[in-house]
């Protein structure tokens, strides 16, 4: 059914589960074992009286296969609701990173300036480097890392993304 | 005092009951209505073992290997429509029943495993028979637990069976701890459980029903192509099929799990449709204008090359298991919803609304099934003075018709003839392993099914080869009184590896001879069963009377054509008009064909 032209999308779904030991693995072996794309996984408990933990995973594929695998998804026992935010067009992504970056001089200042213009906060200073705290949606990030790269960047640390819809409903 | 025993007496005060993790699990056997377990014991599941010692209401089978506990539960759930029920030990007891589980996963069978596990305070210490029963088999399973308070027992295990046995049906393993087993804790009925998030769509969508009703009745050339959904939808919805193949007139053709669902006496029925189907099937499915899948799944066994597949055709697809619809074809109409009450609706909805069939267009469409079905694809060139496997299964059938027979099989060559020649009234009556391919699956099986219906015929059709996987729980079937036959086409090859390395590998037999095979009429005796052999086609019918007359398990040695070779077949990577009939059709197998299994 897929033919080779087909673009490749990606796309961030949320999955909604319940808290128990074992459901991270399902999820997450549902994708290796079907053989789908996982660029980015972030999970947390969200709500601790009701034992709910929220999975977002971003990923790619080809419309049939980001149809499949939100079936797919939605067929795991403890899974309460999937959303792919991608689809919806309703939800706000944001990522945070840490990156560190090494240099001294007019690199160092290069690197101070951008951090400024993309509202990075510097976490960690020494003489010659900097943390630099990031947030925003995961091309911005790119984008700075990208800007980053010929002033010295040591290492970067990202945490995936997290979703949620506009609005006042939940998802 | 320790937590654990606080929790019991808060339960206490409430009135539960409070029952060691061992009771609780024989407590809600009985509850879920269970009567049979197939097992085999060992360190890790002693307690429950104990608790099964003084146990009244439950029969255990004693299994020879614990693949065989999970086929035959298998056998057993497939046949009564009753979950099956496997208690194992840890470490190789569970890795044992692997296979079974994920062969239950594939062809969509209700069972639940009770695996035993080592003590929580050594889980994750390499400790004896130990392993991660929960890792290795969640991608096999529908859903599993490692239980480690045993307050949470009688509820897990409550959910395992609610979740085996609904929606689409499947495997579930329940891994408890031996600790767990000893402790003391609060037990909750099954009324008493909800599930947190499962929750099956079972009603299908009216509006749905209502448009495929319509899509029906202005067909030209319609087809039901109908699946093993309709099995596990229990017997009202083979009698809703036969109810909207009357009232509509339509073919019907099945898979091979759907087998039983349609009677393979009426004139409305095609046979099995894929790569060992009929050709009428077959060309009905490439030909069709509107085909109506009910409860079955676009294998690529049934589809052949996916880019040809019936590629001028509208699709109705109902399945109880969304994602299964436009999984590898694309549809027109899916319906999510439980395949008894989606044909149901359809017969209602049909009569309702005064529907009928396009009966000009139908007759044309039947004049033309009839000219392929004149093609005979099922015939074959018979010998006087060789057994031919399909005269094998031919005279087994004629000889059994009437009884109440039960056919389980192995996989391979034998397992096709069986399917293409047997011809089976009623669901629930044909066992095999379709998904997986097990072989080693039927003689287990049959186990299962001679434990659920021991005044039945249970016939294994096999082969040589697959029958020595599991050959081990003959000794179970002399232990219980389980007068299994076991019909060995015994053409000393494995037939379909064979088949393939004469299509594909130029005749090249690596490793598919059966090499040192076992005198299996001495093998009988030495189990203490029947043995039999047949060697010419006249002694068959004798020696098949003979199996059917005994009242032990008969291991029957059926000595057939080496040579022969399973027709009709869809090459790999051939459409489904592409058929080949003989093995004087010709017919090159392209080069991405061969990268197919």
């Amino acid at each position: 059914m897929q033919t080779a032209t087909d673009p490749v999308e990606r796309h961030t779904i949320t999955v909604l589960v319940d808290n128990e030991a074992g459901v991270l693995a399902r999820v997450v072996g549902l994708f290796s074992g079907r053989g789908y794309n996982i660029e980015s996984l972030t999970v947390a408990e969200v709500d601790p009286m009701a034992r709910t933990s929220r999975i977002t995973i971003v990923t790619s594929g080809t419309p049939h296969v980001i149809e499949q695998i939100e079936a797919q998804l939605s067929r795991v026992v403890p899974v309460h609701r999937v959303t792919n935010w991608t689809s919806a067009k309703g939800g706000i992504e944001r990522e945070m990173a840490l990156i560190k970056v090494a240099g001294t001089g007019d690199k160092r200042m290069e690197a101070l300036r951008m951090a400024d213009a993309f509202r990075a906060r510097a976490v960690d200073t020494t003489h010659t480097s900097f943390v630099f705290e990031i947030t925003g949606a995961p091309g911005k990030i790119d984008s700075f890392i990208d800007l980053m790269r010929p002033l010295g960047l040591v290492d970067v640390s990202r945490t995936g993304v997290a979703a949620i819809s506009r609005g006042p409903e939940a998802m | 005092m320790d937590k654990d025993n606080l929790i019991t007496e808060r339960h206490n005060d409430s009135g539960a009951i409070t029952l060691t993790g061992a009771e609780m699990v024989i407590r809600a056997l009985k509850d879920q209505g269970v009567t049979h377990i197939f097992g085999y014991p060992g360190g890790a599941v002693l307690p429950i073992y104990d608790a099964l010692f003084a146990a009244e209401g439950i029969t255990h089978v004693l299994v020879r290997h614990e693949q065989g506990a999970t086929h035959a539960a298998e056998g057993y759930a497939r046949s009564t429509g009753k979950p099956g029920v496997v208690l194992v030990t840890s470490g190789p007891g569970a890795t044992n029943a692997v296979t079974g589980i994920a062969d239950a996963l594939m062809d969509s069978i209700p069972l639940v495993v009770i695996t035993g596990q080592v003590p929580t305070h050594l889980i994750g210490t390499d400790a004896f028979q130990e392993c991660d029963t929960v890792g290795i088999t969640r991608p096999c399973t529908k859903q599993n637990w490692l239980v480690k308070d045993v307050n949470d027992l009688s509820r897990t295990l409550h959910e395992a069976f609610q979740i085996a046995t609904t929606g689409r049906p499947g495997p579930v393993v329940v891994d408890i701890p031996k600790d767990i087993q000893f402790k003391k804790g609060a037990y909750v009925t099954p009324a008493s459980v909800k599930h947190r998030t499962y929750r099956p769509k079972t009603d299908p969508d009216l509006s749905s029903i209502v448009k495929a009703v319509e899509m029906m009745a202005e067909a030209k050339r319609p087809i039901f192509y109908t699946g093993g959904g309709i099995i596990n939808a229990g017997p009202e919805a083979a009698k809703a099929l036969r109810e909207l193949a009357a009232l509509t007139g339509f073919p019907v053709t099945s898979t091979l799990m759907g087998l039983g669902a349609f009677p393979a006496s009426s004139p409305q029925w095609l046979g099995m449709l894929g790569m060992h189907g009929t050709w009428e099937a077959n060309n009905a499915m490439h030909d069709c204008d509107l085909m109506i899948c009910l409860g079955a799944r676009f294998d690529d066994r049934v589809t052949g090359r996916i880019d040809a597949f019936s590629p001028g055709s509208k699709k109705i697809h109902l399945d109880i298991d969304a994602s299964q619809i436009n999984k590898t074809v694309r549809v027109d109409l899916g319906i999510v919803g439980d395949a008894a009450k989606g044909i149901k609706e359809m017969v209602h909805f049909w009569k309702t609304q005064k529907k009928k069939a396009d009966q000009a267009a139908l007759k044309d469409w039947w004049a033309q099934i009839d000219q392929w079905r004149a093609k005979k694809s099922l015939s074959f060139k018979n010998s006087s003075t060789l057994i031919k496997p399909q005269y094998a299964v031919d005279r087994l059938y004629e000889l059994t018709k009437g009884r109440k027979t039960f056919i389980t099989t192995e996989v391979g060559q034998h397992q096709m003839w069986a399917a293409q020649r047997f011809k089976f009234e009623e669901p629930n009556r044909w066992m095999t392993s379709g998904g997986l391919g097990t072989m080693g699956y039927g003689l287990p099986a049959a186990v299962g099914v001679q434990v659920a219906h021991p005044d039945a015929l249970v016939i294994d059709i096999a082969g040589e080869a697959s029958v020595q996987m599991t050959m081990q729980e003959m000794s179970t079937a002399i232990q219980y009184n389980l007068p299994i036959k076991i019909f060995i086409l015994n053409n000393q090859y494995m037939g379909m590896v064979r088949q393939w390395q004469e299509i594909l590998h130029g005749g090249r037999y690596s490793h598919s001879y059966s090499e040192a095979l076992p005198d299996f009429v001495k093998m009988a005796e030495a189990f203490g069963c029947l043995g039999l052999r047949a060697e010419t086609p006249a002694e068959l019918d004798g020696k098949i009377m003979e199996m059917i007359d005994s009242k032990l398990p008969v291991l029957f040695d059926c000595r057939v054509d080496q040579a022969e070779n399973c027709y009709p077949m869809i090459p790999s990577g051939a459409a489904h008009n592409e058929m080949l009939l003989g093995p004087d059709d010709g017919g090159e197998v392209s080069e991405a064909g061969k990268m197919l299994v």
